[in-house]
């Protein structure tokens, strides 16, 4: 019987956004209904659910919708038991915060724009962007983690999420142009720390192959 | 200083809270009046945003911006981020955001917007003008007119404030920053706020600023509009210099944390028109 608590997510295979919301979901062991948008035309539901941002990810909970990826994930860590995805310590909780934010301030807006730069002026402009966040974070992750395998110390947190979930397009970014944005000599700390990542049991399946990611970010640019 | 009974001094008292702010800032003054609201004593030091402390680039050496809340000499920044580690550290006092879980994520979503749309919005309006400008207040009116459909329909309906009896988180971040719509008004002659069009976030606004503790942090009206027009000057004479009419960022976020230092050029428009 559909139900009070069925959780639905609206996503993308390549969002950011959308595969931290769903590793969340996983690091709870919260089944959940997956429905992949084509964002040249986006579903009834998607538009009726997030009418201000008409974006993904939405996780529609039991009729409600959520929207926006670090409110949704603080929301499936608040109302899911299970493995805690923010920290208990009010400090460390907002320094998660203050990461999380810079990973979609900092890094991700460059990154972006490096992938879909038009000229090679404007391609090194954004990289060196994308690097100087890259290596902030790397600073982090010495801060974070603690000396152990994650931000979140000895597994997933929130500030891996936000990072993590972008793995695919720093992969991307080196397939099709050859630059590193995660460079194993300027970031050694997150190149030991990706690889984790994506071994992790919540993340299996979900980080999608680079394959698709190249794919997406193809069609992009010829639009 | 008395002895314990152990044998040491007591310490010197630090403050607890210190808050490193600019006067101008409605970043600054959502932490502020969170304080105010929670009863919690703070010291205050005013920074130069034109020549920044040493201390304050010191404890937020990452974007080198008020407000920066020391808690025990540990350093907070980011204005949202620091009004939740009030509610998660002082347990005890008046929580900001609500105990429901998602009523907490509708309002941490439309602080997002807050930070987002509406206050760089409100930024390009004071920093543009002409046709940049109408298309501007175009943004604000469609802002203004999705809370005020999320007043009337949405969750918050019937409520004095988006925090229910009593001012919340969201009220305090969306109306630290609306009190220049009025002043913008008034020094571009734009209108912002139609109390016919937006009557519930016009009423909201008007209740929000009668609040005791709202009255004690926002600056007199003479005194932003003094520095507004100050402001606006300065970014008109930008904008002529520049000629395309354009950018003008670098210096107005040099100069200050006010929504117009998020009046947006380059970077986000390549991220916003990705949907990824």
């Amino acid at each position: 019987m559909a139900g009070k608590d069925d959780v639905k997510v609206l996503g993308v295979v390549v969002s950011p956004f959308a595969i931290r919301v769903r590793i969340a979901l996983n690091m709870k062991g919260v089944s959940y209904e997956y429905m992949e948008e084509d964002l040249t035309n986006k579903s009834e539901l998607l538009l009726s659910s997030n009418p201000i941002h008409k974006k993904v990810p939405v996780l529609i909970h039991g009729g409600k919708p959520i929207c926006e990826s670090l409110v949704i994930v603080q929301y499936v860590d608040e109302v899911f038991p299970g493995a805690a995805v923010l920290p208990s310590d009010p400090y460390d909780r907002a320094v998660a915060r203050f990461w999380a934010a810079y990973v979609d301030d900092k890094m991700f807006p460059p990154m972006v724009a490096f992938l879909l730069a038009v000229t090679e002026e404007e391609r090194a402009a954004k990289a060196e962007e994308t690097l100087a966040a890259m290596a902030q974070l790397e600073k982090a992750f010495g801060e974070c983690s603690g000396g152990k395998p994650f931000f979140g110390g000895d597994s997933i947190g929130y500030v891996d999420l936000a990072l993590g979930s972008n793995l695919q397009w720093l992969e991307t970014s080196y397939q099709m142009f050859g630059v590193a944005l995660l460079d194993a000599v300027k970031t050694p700390l997150l190149t030991a720390w990706a690889k984790r990542f994506v071994e992790a049991d919540a993340a299996k399946g979900v980080v999608p192959d680079t394959a698709l990611a190249v794919e997406f970010c193809k069609k992009l640019r010829a639009r | 200083m008395e002895k314990q009974e152990n044998g040491s001094e007591a310490p010197a008292p630090e403050p607890e809270l210190k808050l490193y702010g600019s006067w101008a800032s409605s970043y600054t003054h959502r932490v502020q009046l969170a304080l105010r609201l929670k009863g919690l004593e703070f010291e205050y030091a005013e920074e130069d945003l034109g020549n920044k402390s040493e201390a304050l680039l010191r404890h937020n050496p990452v974007h080198k911006k008020v407000p920066v809340l020391l808690h025990r000499g540990r350093p907070l920044a980011e204005s949202v981020i620091i009004l939740q580690y009030l509610d998660d550290a002082f347990p005890d006092t008046r929580p900001l955001l609500p105990s429901d879980p998602f009523l907490r994520a509708l309002s941490r979503f439309w602080c997002h917007f807050a930070d987002d749309k509406l206050g760089p919005a409100v930024g390009a309006v004071f920093a543009s003008t002409g046709k940049e400008q109408e298309e501007a207040v175009r943004q604000v009116h469609e802002n203004l007119a999705m809370l005020e459909a999320e007043l009337r329909e949405g969750e918050f309906k019937g409520r004095r404030f988006f925090g229910g009896d009593r001012v919340g988180l969201l009220d305090v971040v969306l109306g630290c920053g609306s009190y220049w719509l009025a002043v913008f008004e008034e020094v571009t002659g734009v209108r912002l706020v139609d109390a016919d069009a937006f009557p519930l976030f016009h009423a909201w606004l008007r209740d929000f600023e009668a609040q005791e503790e709202v009255k004690e942090t926002i600056p007199s009206v003479d005194r932003l509009l003094e520095y507004a027009r100050g402001l606006r000057q300065m970014l008109l004479a930008l904008a002529a210099g520049a000629g395309d009419g354009g950018s003008t960022g670098v210096p107005v976020s040099s100069a200050v944390d006010a929504p117009v230092a998020a009046a947006p050029p380059a970077p986000a428009p390549a991220a916003a028109a990705v949907d990824i």
